[in-house]
């Protein structure tokens, strides 16, 4: 049976078209993707993002511990700071791409839904110091208030200057009288705010955020457009762009491996990896001629395959097609063109950094 | 649910067909338009293009999934519609109206007699 988020209700009231993913009923879609893409770029949507994971880590060992599992350095983080990271297996493939909580009595990991399960398992397993582990997937509900609109919104929900909050911080406060973790964190490219709560306050919850955005005409957003908008910043997607057979390097997430810690899962057989060389890369592309790349489409220079498509997209904000994809690394480099094979095959280029560059991110 | 209008005939790959003497009208049901989503690129055959019932003969990429399109009927594309080709989203918007696709003039107006009712539409999706 699939689960239900705290928020199911509101999104069948919101006549969202409702799927399962990741085990759970969630809206695909409410008005549309591209308009509700368009709404969180312009002024300000909300999205349930309750579906993800939360794995609670206590006890006086929890950084050594934490930094023991991730691949950044989470010992670096400063109180309430936040810290994008990845979890790996001893042969470097990743586990789950994951944010790191640093918080006063304890640390948040919050991971991917479809991983939840799979992550809490790998975390006991590898379990050792002196640390507690709680799975609170289930206890804890979440709303992400994203859009450049979001802090007039959100703002007025909290009494302290949400102006003081930097991009990757968070404050354990109350929301009128409901207590949560609230962080300056998202996965669209926009300014905004993600807010952690127990489920039994969620109907409370999102009704003061809708009324909070009413001026702004704020509008509940669905799954499609999550990915369109994640997409256009070319942020990964655990099940696409990175998985148990990928490595955090060839995947560019090279930004997040810190290979001067003591110690981390994987991190021999990464640094091997590493001064091997990569003998792929993940790249971003934009389609040149008429047509979407797909996921699993293979992709050529000239007649010969070097690599295939992760993720494919049509990018509302550009209007073209985009994508994501592995190719050998003498043909990643960057401004190189190459063919995706759609039913007709599509000429891309690689391109350099996100797709969309005009984000309210702060 | 899916609107299922009367004075067309449908295929079970999601296209309805609007038979007007030798000629016939083909677009996308709304159902299909649906299920597809935000509609963003539409390739149809070229005008003159002889095609066989059942053959593919355009794309329809919506942001998240991408359809093949087939002739309903056999005969030789007369027209196409080119406002939908740079305004996708009409398809969308307006299915059996402004969203239709290209014309056929039809080779047998028999075969026809293959194609399903607007009863046999209905059923055929609420099976979905």
């Amino acid at each position: 049976m699939p689960k239900k988020t705290p928020f199911y209700e509101k999104h069948v009231q919101n006549n969202g078209k409702i799927v399962e993913f990741a085990g759970f009923l969630m809206p695909i879609q409410f008005e549309g993707i591209i308009p509700e893409h368009n709404t969180v770029r312009s002024t300000v949507g909300v999205f349930d993002v309750s579906h993800m994971g939360e794995v609670e880590i206590r006890g006086s060992d929890r950084m050594k511990f934490v930094n023991y599992i991730t691949t950044n350095d989470a010992s670096k983080l400063e109180l309430n700071q936040v810290q994008y990271s990845t979890m790996l297996y001893p042969d470097a493939g990743i586990v789950d791409d994951l944010l790191v909580y640093n918080l006063k009595d304890r640390i948040l990991l919050v991971v991917n839904a479809s991983n939840s399960d799979k992550d809490f398992a790998w975390i006991m397993e590898n379990k050792k110091y002196d640390v507690e582990i709680t799975n609170r997937s289930e206890e804890i509900g979440q709303l992400a208030v994203q859009g450049p609109k979001a802090e007039p919104v959100t703002q007025k929900l909290f009494d302290l200057d949400l102006s003081t909050i930097k991009f990757y911080h968070s404050v354990e406060t109350d929301m009128k009288g409901i207590p949560v973790i609230l962080s300056r964190t998202g996965y669209t490219g926009e300014d905004g705010f993600e807010i952690y709560l127990e489920s039994k306050h969620a109907a409370d919850a999102w009704e003061m955020v809708f009324s909070a955005g009413r001026d702004f005409n704020i509008k509940p957003i669905g799954l499609g457009a999550r990915d369109t908008l994640r997409f256009e910043m070319r942020y990964c997607l655990y099940g696409n762009d990175i998985d148990k057979t990928t490595n955090p390097l060839e995947a560019g997430l090279g930004w997040i491996v810190k290979f001067d810690k003591e110690e981390f899962i994987g991190m021999d057989p990464l640094l091997e990896i590493k001064k091997r060389g990569l003998r792929r890369k993940l790249i971003g592309f934009e389609a040149l001629t008429k047509g979407i790349p797909r996921h699993l489409q293979e992709i050529f220079a000239g007649d010969e395959k070097v690599g295939f498509v992760t993720s494919g997209t049509f990018a509302p904000s550009l209007t073209k097609g985009i994508g994501m994809g592995y190719v050998n690394s003498v043909h990643a480099a960057i401004g190189n063109k190459l063919k995706v094979m759609g039913k007709e095959p599509i000429d891309v280029e690689i391109i350099k950094g996100p797709f969309y560059k005009h984000g309210s991110r702060k | 649910m899916a609107n299922v209008i009367d004075s067309v005939k449908y295929t079970k790959e999601h296209e309805w067909i609007k038979i007007d003497g030798d000629t016939a009208v083909e677009g996308l049901t709304d159902y299909a338009q649906s299920e597809l989503s935000d509609i963003v690129m539409v390739e149809l055959p070229a005008v003159g293009k002889k095609v066989k019932a059942g053959e593919s003969v355009g794309t329809i990429e919506a942001v998240k999934a991408v359809s093949d399109l087939y002739a309903g009927l056999s005969g030789e594309i007369v027209e196409v519609n080119e406002k939908v080709v740079g305004e996708p989203a009409l398809i969308n918007k307006d299915a059996y109206g402004e969203g239709w696709l290209y014309k056929i003039k039809i080779d047998d107006v028999k075969e026809a007699e293959n194609l399903l009712s607007p009863e046999q539409y209905k059923e055929l999706i609420e099976k979905h």
